[in-house]
């Protein structure tokens, strides 16, 4: 597996190949020491992650309405999920929610990538434009739904006033309408987090071993072969990894939707956590809610998983 | 060496141009913020030449709108959230990258797998909790919340810092006599600040632009900004000008993060990316 350039990794993996350390930290086997280091966090992440997550699968066996105490709620067993199952709106937001994850995470890997190969080589400045880069990826979710709701207008949105004047196409209504809203926040998306993939990859193109570079070079490969052959081959990991991260990020978000269109028109632009946040707050119905949010906890545990399965950065020790 | 000047003109151009369509959206939302109605109405749009005002920022921070109690209430979570993490997730971090003990696997493997945990999933079971006790219209909810998200990416953050510091320095301050609170603190703190100061940014970043959690388990007087900013865009309609002047106080922090510490920021992200 290929490297970064961050150096915590590099000394974790420096680390390995000895197999066992002979000199012994202070807290250690059979002290109560570590146990107290760890059990305030531990209590934290149980009550504000973990019970979470079991109240969902306990309440998707309920149901339940918001106003109504919880005890008058019925427990109506196996229900929520049978319903889920023939609930055509659940389809047709997961449908969503996998074409706006196909585009944008397609376009955002094949431009962060292109664009990361072709600015690889260290030039002055570059650490200024990385500054600029980043920024979008640190602009809070209800910030990005708002300029781009601003820019997207049908009135007096930028967009619409340099595609009439410049190209003298009609006014589109493009929160509006089904395909030119979903247009839009895949758009959105891909401004946001292009940047992201760019800088992942770019680091690990910069870490590569510059000997097996200019190896091929020597062995007479060309521009395209360097890259098809070596580079992208040896960066493998982190490519799956930042696809992994992205996918997952596809079903956490709601925010720049909620803002942007809301969701509409229609369910066009209606993914699969937004769906559940306006079944639980809008519809109010906060079993059958949970039922589908234990669909989304399913989900993005097996990614999660799966990037485990590719690293994990706290297990590669050998005295673990 | 044409051939070499030839290169360098098409890098910068390239970059150069990636550049302002980053920052292209961002500034129109700055600049609009100091136009009054009239100039943001304006047919073309105004890219730097108008003649700025304050207005929008006077209008929000000692209007009707409690924008100023808003303000506070954001800096309150995020600043709380941030410190808490850091003390829990230190420690924490610290146990998993120097002890061996009986579940480490366990906590590192569970800690890894619900740092994705989505906000949706969150939200239900939370808001059921906080109208059940009455917490809904307190800020500890919300700052025990964000607390528990931040904490697997700060603890794993943290954890990459700890093993970069040589076991060699613990044993010499053990040899010393020093307890296990007092090399945490006097030897490893002074060595951590900057991975503390990563991990920082990454916890403030996420209390201070957090949404939905926000959105629902506050009330009138506990609103964060990104939910009274919200607020606004549906009750008032089109004021963009204001709107504007909202979203930019919510951005400032992370652009003052985002140009003192690019290199830390970049660097916790790229490690998130390439090691779960």
């Amino acid at each position: 597996m290929s490297d970064t350039a961050n150096p915590t990794i590099d000394s974790a993996r420096q680390d390995q190949p000895t197999p066992v350390k002979s000199v012994k930290p202070r807290i250690q086997a059979g002290s109560l020491t570590p146990y107290m280091f760890v059990t305030p966090a531990i209590i934290v992440m149980l009550g504000g992650l973990l019970y979470p997550i079991f109240m969902a699968f306990y309440l998707s066996f309920y149901d339940w309405e918001i106003g109504r105490p919880f005890s008058d709620a019925p427990a109506v067993g196996m229900a929520n999920f049978i319903r889920m199952i023939q609930d055509e709106q659940v389809w047709e937001v997961l449908w969503v929610t996998l074409r706006f994850g196909f585009w944008t995470i397609t376009i955002e890997m094949v431009l962060g990538i292109a664009l990361a190969l072709l600015l690889e080589k260290p030039i002055r400045g570059a650490s200024f434009f990385r500054t600029i880069f980043i920024l979008p990826l640190m602009v809070s979710p209800v910030v990005v739904g708002l300029i781009w709701r601003y820019l997207f207008d049908a009135r007096s949105g930028w967009i619409n006033y340099y595609l009439t004047t410049w190209f003298g196409m009609e006014p589109l209504v493009w929160l509006g309408d089904p395909q030119l809203a979903f247009f839009a926040i895949v758009f959105t998306d891909i401004w946001q987090w292009t940047p992201f993939i760019f800088i992942i990859i770019i680091a690990g193109l910069q870490a590569l071993p510059s000997e097996v570079v200019e190896a091929s070079e020597i062995d007479g490969a060309n521009w395209w072969q360097q890259i098809f052959l070596v580079k992208l081959p040896m960066i493998q990991s982190i490519i799956v990894i930042a696809l992994l991260m992205r996918i997952i990020d596809v079903f956490r978000g709601l925010e720049v939707m909620l803002i942007m269109t809301g969701g509409g028109p229609g369910r066009s632009t209606e993914l699969l956590s937004l769906h559940i946040y306006k079944r639980a707050f809008e519809t109010q119905q906060l079993g059958y809610a949970s039922a589908i949010a234990v669909l989304l906890i399913l989900v993005v545990f097996g990614l999660s998983l799966a990037i485990l399965n590719f690293a994990n950065p706290m297990k590669t020790r050998s005295d673990v | 060496m044409k051939n070499e000047t030839t290169r360098y003109i098409y890098y910068y151009t390239a970059l150069i141009l990636l550049a302002c369509i980053s920052l292209a959206p961002i500034w129109v939302m700055i600049s609009t913020s100091f136009k009054d109605e009239v100039t943001v109405q304006s047919s073309t749009p105004l890219w730097f030449f108008f003649v700025p005002t304050f207005q929008n920022y006077a209008d929000i921070l000692t209007g009707r709108g409690k924008f100023d109690l808003y303000l506070m209430n954001s800096i309150i979570v995020g600043v709380s959230a941030t410190f808490l993490t850091l003390f829990i997730g230190g420690f924490c971090a610290y146990a998993l990258a120097r002890a061996r003990f009986v579940g480490r696997g366990f906590l590192a493997n569970a800690t890894l797998l619900v740092r994705m945990v989505p906000p949706a999933v969150v939200a239900v079971p939370a808001f059921a909790f906080v109208t059940l006790t009455g917490l809904d219209n307190d800020l500890a909810a919300l700052v025990f919340l964000y607390t528990a998200i931040s904490l697997p990416f700060a603890i794993w953050l943290l954890f990459g810092f700890y093993k970069q510091i040589p076991v060699e320095l613990e044993e010499a301050a053990v040899v010393d006599g020093a307890t296990p609170l007092q090399v945490f603190f006097r030897v490893l703190m002074p060595l951590m600040t900057s991975g503390y100061a990563v991990a920082a940014i990454f916890t403030f970043r996420i209390a201070w632009n957090e949404f939905i959690l926000a959105l629902l388990l506050t009330g009138r007087n506990t609103r964060t900004l990104p939910v009274a900013t919200a607020g606004f865009l549906t009750e008032e309609g089109v004021e963009w000008g204001r709107i504007m002047a909202m979203g930019t106080l919510i951005v400032i922090p992370p652009l003052i993060f985002t140009f003192f510490a690019a290199k830390q920021i970049i660097a916790g992200m790229t490690a998130g990316a390439v090691k779960g």
